[in-house]
């Protein structure tokens, strides 16, 4: 029967093979082989072990953006999912037009990054402006407006996780906490946030991935301006590949480099969610 | 003060303080629809005043805006490419999972794995290679695209499509072939109708991703068939200081249809990016 049904591999499999092959998987074992080369067209790699890496991170401007991402990453992690987590806690209150607030906080991440970051850049630029100064005055104004531009966008996004999350927490065990004599505060660290733990780990994980890979938004915001400072690590990748004739195999380590911290981050989080489910 | 009327209290606190973070909440877009009728001088300086009689021009930046990027096209491009690629990836991927969850052999499992680790790839890692190789085999072009999304929407969709079917019962599809259904009517026939709901998760999740789009579309086809979030960045590009008024007015139009689509999907997007966070 099996055997039979494998034959049919051509129309179910090959179409979507061939397309991940050209998209993904050629392009990928090709940019690992080129991250180790010195080309401008591909066809022309020349051999050069790891001077690539050794050049990347002897780069100024890509330990900057290595820098400003990891700061960016854990602001934007802690700010986004505290407070996501105080909304949906008090959207699952039974409050009057928790559907509209709802809705309303979700919004803003479906708009796509070129769009979030301009609106953020009018607005931001509107309140320095009193102040005589502008967006990419200081690389401290970009930083702090790209962490409110991913809250605005994420906050949403994650609390509608969050409250998927405190909706499974069963009533009768908070009640029975309740007229235990616990008082909220208790119920909130002892019962609600340990049994939502799934959904802390996810949100974790897809506000650090998400921010880590942040490229649209930079990029329409400030475009790393003032000299580059406020470039996270995508956009610095982008600017060495197509910034300068001649430094391709560097943005292609680069690329390398930036693929292992985001999978590494994937893996911890891999070995978190297994370790519960078996302890579970 | 009994308990009852304690938590009436607190909550109708809490629904004061919502109804006022909502406000703030939305007011980034009416800011930015503010602005798109006032005059280009006049919005940089002061964007949180509303139009006045010397600021109010009426639709003067929908006009410069629209001929300047030529939004209309960029819209239908971008419609275009979104349909055409969501079409693709929802035909041929749950035709491939559900070929490599009911065939079980060395080479669906390692598809399986390979197709899932694709997932935590950063864009950056493929995208000089990708857009080198869609050049060379002329996919350089709205149509030619549509592969390479299907390439890069591979990963999540084929994982999201076989951890359905494997909640399907087999007794089904079996039924069907003893009654003389051949394989590939079984799928379209009996498997596609109970698919219905993970498609619209599929669809939802892909059609979000691909709308707002820009740095694939760019590098891929570049220039000559402009998409929404390119068109709303070659704004900036192509005029050294951007033309406040046309940028807001633009804004404006790449905000109304993601804001229909929401309106009139909410309930499916909201649950649809929960099934997606989750599983991802």
């Amino acid at each position: 029967m099996v055997k039979r049904k494998a034959r049919y591999f051509p129309v179910f499999v090959l179409p979507t093979l061939t397309a991940f092959m050209i998209a993904f998987l050629i392009p990928f074992i090709m940019g690992i082989f080129l991250s180790f080369t010195k080309f401008t067209t591909v066809l022309d790699a020349k051999w050069v072990g790891f001077q690539n890496y050794i050049d990347a991170f002897s780069n100024k401007e890509f330990l900057n953006a290595l820098w400003f991402t990891v700061k960016f990453a854990i602001v934007s992690v802690i700010t986004i999912n505290v407070l996501s987590f105080i909304l949906a806690l008090i959207l699952t209150r039974n409050i009057k037009g928790t559907n509209l607030f709802r809705t309303v906080f979700f919004m803003p991440n479906l708009i796509g990054g070129i769009v979030l970051g301009y609106i953020w850049q009018v607005i931001i630029n509107g309140v320095l402006y009193k102040y005589g100064v502008s967006l990419t005055f200081k690389p401290e104004y970009g930083f702090w407006g790209l962490t409110i531009l991913m809250n605005w966008q994420m906050i949403g996004y994650m609390m509608v996780i969050y409250i998927a999350g405190i909706q499974n927490v069963p009533r009768d065990l908070i009640e029975a906490a309740r007229i235990d004599g616990a008082g909220s505060f208790k119920i909130l660290t002892k019962i609600i946030i340990p049994l939502v733990m799934p959904a802390i780990t996810i949100c974790l994980f897809l506000t650090m991935s998400n921010s880590f890979k942040l490229f649209d938004q930079n990029l329409a915001l400030t475009a790393g301006a003032p000299s580059k400072k406020t470039a996270m690590l995508a956009l610095d990748i982008y600017n060495t590949f197509y910034g300068s004739v001649g430094s391709e195999g560097i943005g292609q380590a680069k690329a390398v480099v930036f693929f292992l911290i985001v999978g590494l981050v994937a893996i911890i989080q891999l070995k978190l969610t297994r370790k519960r489910e078996v302890e579970n | 003060m009994g308990y009852k009327t304690k938590v009436k209290l607190v909550n109708a606190l809490f629904s004061v303080i919502l109804v006022f973070l909502s406000v703030i909440y939305m007011a980034p877009i009416f800011i930015v629809l503010m602005n798109s009728f006032k005059g280009k001088f006049f919005i940089s300086e002061a964007p949180f005043r509303l139009p006045t009689k010397e600021t109010f021009i009426g639709l003067e930046n929908y006009v410069s805006g629209l001929q300047k990027t030529n939004f209309l096209n960029a819209a239908g491009w971008s419609l275009f490419i979104t349909i055409g690629s969501v079409a693709c990836i929802i035909i041929f991927t749950s035709m491939t999972a559900w070929y490599i969850t009911r065939i079980k052999n060395k080479i669906s499992s390692a598809l399986y794995y390979l197709f899932t680790l694709s997932m935590i790839v950063p864009f950056q890692m493929v995208m000089y290679t990708m857009s080198k190789m869609a050049n060379m085999l002329h996919l350089d072009n709205p149509a030619g695209i549509i592969v390479i999304y299907l390439g890069f929407g591979t990963g999540l969709s084929v994982f999201m499509f076989s951890g359905f079917v494997k909640s399907i019962p087999l007794e089904l599809e079996e039924a069907a072939m003893i009654d003389g259904c051949s394989f590939i009517k079984t799928f379209f026939l009996v498997v596609m109708p109970v698919l219905k709901p993970i498609i619209v998760t599929v669809a939802i999740l892909n059609t979000m991703w691909i709308w707002n789009d820009y740095l694939l579309p760019y590098l891929v086809i570049g220039m000559d068939y402009r998409t929404i979030p390119i068109a709303i960045q070659y704004l900036k590009g192509g005029y050294g200081s951007i033309d406040m008024g046309a940028m807001m007015a633009m804004l404006v139009l790449a905000i109304i249809p993601i804001v229909i689509f929401y309106i009139t999907c909410q309930k499916y997007i909201i649950e649809g990016v929960i099934a997606g966070a989750v599983k991802g």
